[in-house]
């Protein structure tokens, strides 16, 4: 990675770059396919499961492997989380500090996948800096938080020039912490946007290469009957 | 001789009796707080034992680094093969698998759904998988104070007050929430079949004890366990032979370049043992001393009374020929004597009231209602083999010393003035 750095006024509008970025990543409604690899410090595990997603509020995720994962259930409905564990037969909502556990062990927090807010909403972002990542020019962005109840204060972003997709986005503590760090590759096209079919999650705090979370097949915008989205469809 | 002061010492009962209360009242107060110190210390250093550090512990090198966070990520794998290691290379020791795990307990209603949550800190014992010695260590059966001791794959205890907390009534079932070994999200449905009261604040207020197979089974840990603990005949602890034995365990198995090696630790390298147990022998060790210089100053005030009571006595016997050397000898040999009488009875009485608060012992629950630690609820002293001998050395110590003092007028006694004195 090489980086140079430009006086600001060349810079694009942060404000621009980031609703670009918004309309390749989200959708009104997605359905995919995906593998997480968690790579431990001793071994690594590959969970596969089928998401359905409504907008950057509601999800629901359903576990297809391995045997010990296969048949539980997620569902985020805002900031609420339910998880339906199939060896207990329960429903449980997880609150409070159960939300920090990681998913399935991986580098992900339930936390991490809480926020339901956009980027913008809490956080004032800026075009610092240019640089090279992997070959593409991309745009480095930081962004501050607005709010007092977010979960990094401060995020670093290299953003594609081209695609306007991030490859790389580091996370920071108050106090100045690296505490996590996710690299975007993969970048295909489908339909009319640019999309990242891999990233790779590290928890900066704990050993390992991280979470690898490989999407193998993704549908933008189809119809989702509302019952997926209903504490009902956790036990069906 | 000793026959002729004997007499002396039983005809006058200002010379030995006197002495002899002194030295008994002395003797036994040692006894007893020394006694009492050993048993308070030691069933704290007993319970932790059992409950926690073993006599021994293995652990992976990456565990015992970070063992007070329960680390299972970094357990030992392949315990089944390394516990037959253990058995066969150590056969005079008992080894047992343990899981320590923390998590939440979550009780449903009639639909299933969460009415009450609380905090939860597991263990998992051979509890109906292994030889039953577990329970037994343990004293579990009669930590029972509801229900009955699971016999089934899925039943567990919990400790009586996180019970009351959680308003459960044996059979009723609750959720187990966790971590698995390789951090995903741990459920296992448990059937409550009853509630226990160890005595200790922490285990009380919020353990859940399961099976070890159960635990393997629900933490993801197949042939893994967080620690195996290894007990020594009688669960009597020796810490020479513990050294021995982690010393030959760590130098067959210790691997610098690999963190999940096992390690063996002994008891007094863990939750800070080492500093109690030094600070028992040295508060016995201070007492006595006290004592010592206490009674000493007590007996050489009783001896220089008697000295001075008889002045006379030894103005006497001077003028009639006897040396100074012999009157010193003489004193000092009824010192000994009743230092040894004292002794004797006063370690006689402080074996018996230390038998007595070792079988009643005190209850203090009230007073660590809030503790965290694991303090035993009912403090009791202990009698052990140097109770028997450890009063001896301030009786016999202290009343030779006093009398010695004492005895020194005698030699600065002029003849001239002796026979001045006397007037004769």
């Amino acid at each position: 990675m090489a980086g140079t750095a430009f006086g600001q006024s060349n810079f694009p509008d942060a404000e621009d770059i980031m609703n670009k970025v918004d309309a390749n990543l989200t959708s009104d409604s997605r359905v995919f396919n995906s593998k997480m690899i968690v790579h431990g410090t001793r071994s690594s595990r590959t969970i596969e499961s089928k998401s359905y997603a409504r907008g950057n509020n509601d999800s629901f995720t359903k576990y297809l492997s391995p045997s010990r994962e296969k048949g539980n259930k997620m569902l985020k409905l805002g900031n609420r989380l339910w998880i339906y564990s199939r060896t207990t037969d329960r429903i449980i909502k997880i609150s409070g500090h159960m939300l920090r556990q990681s998913v399935a062990g991986s580098d992900l927090s339930y936390e991490d996948m809480m926020e339901v807010r956009e980027i913008t909403q809490i956080y004032t972002a800026k075009v610092v800096g240019e640089s090279i990542l992997d070959n593409r020019k991309t745009w480095v962005m930081d962004l501050k938080a607005k709010v007092k109840d977010v979960a990094y204060e401060h995020c670093k972003v290299w953003i594609d020039q081209e695609r306007f997709i991030p490859l790389r986005e580091e996370l920071y503590a108050k106090s100045g912490q690296l505490l996590k760090k996710t690299v975007f590759s993969h970048v295909i096209r489908i339909q009319d946007r640019w999309f990242p079919m891999q990233v790779n999650f590290k928890d900066m705090l704990k050993k390992g290469k991280g979470t690898d979370f490989i999407i193998t097949q993704i549908e933008f915008n189809p119809e989702i009957p509302d019952y997926i989205f209903s504490k009902a469809s956790l036990r069906k | 001789m000793i026959h002729f002061l004997l007499k002396g010492l039983l005809r006058d009962k200002n010379r030995s009796l006197f002495p002899i209360i002194i030295v008994s009242i002395g003797v036994a107060l040692t006894v007893f707080l020394s006694g009492y110190i050993k048993g308070v210390m030691g069933d704290m250093i007993d319970t932790t034992a059992k409950f926690d550090t073993g006599h021994v512990k293995v652990m992976t090198r990456a565990y015992a680094k970070n063992i007070d966070q329960m680390p299972n990520d970094l357990a030992l794998m392949g315990v089944e093969k390394l516990t037959k290691e253990l058995a066969r290379k150590y056969p005079d020791v008992t080894w047992v698998k343990r899981i320590k795990f923390t998590g939440l307990l979550d009780v449903p209603d009639d639909k299933g759904e969460t009415i009450r949550q609380g905090p939860a800190m597991g263990l998992a014992i051979e509890l109906f998988s292994g030889s039953g010695r577990e329970v037994a260590r343990m004293n579990i059966k009669n930590s029972i104070k509801a229900g009955k001791i699971p016999e089934n794959p899925g039943e567990a205890l919990i400790g009586i007050e996180l019970a009351q907390k959680l308003k459960l009534k044996p059979k009723d079932i609750v959720t187990y929430l966790g971590s698995t070994m390789n951090g995903s999200m741990a459920f296992m449905n448990f059937i409550v079949t009853g509630f226990v009261r160890f005595g200790s604040q922490s285990l009380d207020k919020g353990a859940i004890i399961i099976d070890i197979f159960d635990a393997q089974e629900m933490l993801d840990m197949p042939d893994a366990c967080g620690e195996i603990l290894g007990f020594f005949e009688n669960n009597v602890y020796f810490d020479s032979k513990a050294q021995i034995l982690a010393s030959a365990f760590n130098t067959e198995y210790f691997d610098e370049s690999e963190e999940f090696s096992p390690v063996m630790v002994r008891l007094k390298d863990q939750a800070n043992l080492a500093y109690y147990m030094d600070y028992v022998d040295l508060y016995t060790m201070i007492f006595v001393g006290i004592f010592v210089i206490a009674m000493s100053v007590v007996l050489w005030n009783t001896g220089l009374l008697g000295g001075l009571r008889r002045y006379q006595e030894f103005g006497i016997r001077l003028a009639l020929g006897e040396s100074k050397d012999m009157i010193f000898r003489s004193l000092i040999i009824e010192a000994l004597l009743i230092g040894t009488t004292g002794s004797v009875l006063g370690t006689i009485i402080g074996l018996i009231a230390t038998w007595i608060l070792q079988v009643h012992g005190i209850d203090i629950s009230s007073m660590t209602a809030n503790s965290t630690i694991m303090v035993p609820s009912i403090i009791r002293s202990k009698v052990t083999p140097d109770l028997f001998y450890i009063g001896f050395i301030p009786g016999l110590f202290a009343m030779v010393l006093g009398n010695l003092l004492a005895g020194i007028g005698i030699f600065k006694r002029q003849t001239a003035q002796l026979f001045k004195e006397l007037e004769i």
